[in-house]
């Protein structure tokens, strides 16, 4: 059902969302970015409307307010085992539409790639989705490519109307009546999405794991310099390294923790003894890119990568990720036709 | 509400058996189902945790065979003396005996990697009447690196056991050389329907493959069993991801058809 909200009745709506739930949507952190006098927009808990930034997009998403950058496991003294406290609210999330197509890899890896995982399953209860309208696309988006443009999986829309209100597309039946009850009048509403990027890909649809004897990662040996932002930023990116450290002086007491990992960082594969795998960069850039658009899909039937274009905007080597997707075309032909010779 | 598989449980040090300087297995407390193949995640807190492949399973225990080489099981070896150590698992789908009764078997094993294999090589060595005629072949870097030493001799009674070393280092009861070259010599009465199982470094399971393949063993009767690292066994840490396949969810173990296809 269709709400139009101000800006009060907005910040009433959040401060009753916020009695029993944390809420968190894209904040801008002042001085934060990645060079000086710059900005870094990344996801906090927020109190009201002016908080949020719905003018651009994330630099991060959303993925570690359920899998946080670095999450106890368990606190552990000499003879006991003690797990962390479960979060006492529920967490309403403000997202895009392509973000929304993430948590559903999220979902899979770690509701469903082998046994459901305990920790993401108590902070993804009580999870609900607040969809960020998207009325053009930013740079580097390819979200149209990869379907993931639109989405229906929210209980509220949310855009913003030229005179500084919203226009709501409300799901929920708790939520539609808080709305009423705070005066909200009712009008037509749809989320806006994007129908069209300037960015376009093309996954070959005979994508086929033989394009690893390209010629085309060993650009990537060079180019890349392994710092893994790529992996950081990525909505959909989910491995963690098992971190335990210790408190006391003795070392007995203290805490075993899981991180975030990433697949292109040093150390990714090590096994003890000194054996390792993919440690070219190239190759990574081929493992990473891969796991994107061909092996999840083997394994999950559908496409990983949501386009978001974030890995895109965080590199420092500006290398692009949707254009190595467009060389694959090339570089299986490329595979083909050393075959033939 | 799901089960939080990241806990660990204490498990006592029954036994610790001393194989070289770097290598002991310890005998652990464990009751439940578990296969050869499959494996523990072994953790001391403050250390972290390492995949340990099982290589031995008693009525109320699990052998697990740790090589010191790591964070984690430098601090395994120092301080083990009648203590517990944490253990999570069993992982990994393991080996299936029923897939090689009423075969001829080959084993080919380089190092450690006699450890996953163990229960199987001991299951066999035991239960003669359930194959056909049976080869072994274990290589080792030196005599000093020599793994279940007493096994072997036991082993040897009722199959053929190859015992071989990189480098004799003046040890003349050794043969020296690679496992790949005493392929010729398996005896095999039918190769088409024999069955081979590889464990060990990358390279040695590649060029011992290639020399079983050589001798008539059909790719589809072949098995080997595959190392990476993983952090937590479940499917989720990412690390031993290799295509579309996680080696801890989906092996360790895997026919060479699939095995074969995996390119890091």
């Amino acid at each position: 059902m269709g709400f139009y909200a101000d800006l009060e009745q907005m910040n009433r709506f959040l401060e009753k969302l916020r009695e029993d739930s944390r809420v968190f949507a894209p904040k801008c952190f002042h001085g934060e970015g990645r060079f000086s006098d710059t900005d870094c927009i990344r996801y906090g808990e927020i109190s009201c409307m002016e908080e949020v930034v719905l003018d651009q997009k994330s630099q991060y998403s959303f993925k570690e307010i359920l899998n946080p950058v670095s999450q106890t496991l368990f606190f552990f003294t000499e003879d006991q085992v003690k797990e962390p406290e479960i979060p006492a609210k529920g967490a309403v999330i403000f997202m895009r539409s392509c973000d929304i197509h993430s948590l559903k890899r999220l979902d899979d890896m770690y509701l469903k790639n082998g046994p459901a995982d305990y920790y993401y399953s108590r902070l993804r209860e009580n999870l609900k989705i607040i969809l960020i309208g998207c009325s053009q696309s930013f740079e580097n988006c390819f979200c149209v490519s990869m379907g993931t443009n639109r989405s229906e999986g929210y209980q509220l829309s949310i855009d913003r109307t030229e005179d500084g209100g919203y226009r709501m597309d409300c799901r929920d039946e708790s939520w539609e009546k808080l709305l009423e009850e705070l005066g909200c009048r009712r009008e037509q509403a749809e989320p806006s999405y994007v129908t069209e990027n300037t960015v376009k890909v093309h996954i070959p649809a005979e994508l086929d794991q033989t394009v690893a004897g390209s010629g085309m990662w060993t650009e990537y040996d060079s180019r890349c310099i392994n710092c893994g932002r790529c992996n950081f930023v990525c909505p959909t990116c989910t491995c963690f390294t098992m971190q335990d450290l210790f408190y006391s002086e003795n070392g007995k007491v203290g805490e075993r923790r899981r991180v975030w990992a990433s697949c292109m960082v040093d150390g990714f594969t090590d096994v003890a003894g000194g054996g390792s795998y993919r440690q070219k960069n190239g190759q990574r850039m081929r493992f990473k890119v891969l796991h994107k658009v061909l092996d999840y899909k083997q394994r999950n039937g559908y496409q990983m990568c949501v386009g978001c274009g974030r890995c895109d905007d965080i590199c420092p080597e500006y290398i692009s990720f949707s254009g190595c997707i467009n060389k694959l075309e090339n570089a299986m032909k490329e595979v083909a036709e050393n075959d033939e010779k | 509400m799901t089960r939080n598989d990241y806990l660990p449980f204490a498990s006592r040090i029954l036994e610790v058996i001393r194989h070289t300087d770097i290598e002991y297995t310890f005998r652990m407390a464990y009751t439940g189902e578990v296969k050869p193949g499959q494996f523990f995640e072994v953790s001391i807190p403050r250390y972290g945790e390492a995949p340990i492949s099982v290589s031995g399973i008693g009525p109320d225990s699990v052998d697990l065979t740790i090589r010191r080489v790591g964070k984690v099981t430098n601090e395994i070896f120092e301080n083990y003396v009648g203590d517990t150590l944490f253990l999570r698992g069993p992982y990994g789908n393991g080996f299936d005996i029923g897939l090689y009764r009423g075969r001829e078997l080959v084993v080919m094993a380089g190092g450690t990697g006699l450890s996953p294999v163990r229960g199987v090589v001991d299951y066999f060595a035991r239960h003669p009447e359930e194959r056909k005629g049976m080869t072994l072949i274990c290589g080792f870097k030196t005599p000093h690196d020599i793994l279940f030493f007493q096994d072997l001799a036991r082993w040897k009674e009722t199959m053929e056991v190859i015992l071989t070393v990189d480098c004799a280092e003046g040890d003349t009861a050794c043969q020296v050389g690679l496992v790949t070259q005493y392929i010729p010599q398996i005896q095999l009465e039918d190769p088409n329907t024999a069955a081979a199982i590889v464990v060990g470094p990358p390279a040695m399971m590649r060029f011992s493959v290639q020399g079983l393949l050589e001798r008539g063993i059909p790719e589809e009767n072949i098995w080997v069993s595959q190392e990476r690292k993983m952090c937590c066994g479940l499917g989720k840490c990412g690390h031993c991801k290799v295509g579309d396949t996680y080696i801890c969810l989906d092996g360790p173990v895997f026919n060479y058809t699939k095995g074969k296809l995996l390119i890091d």
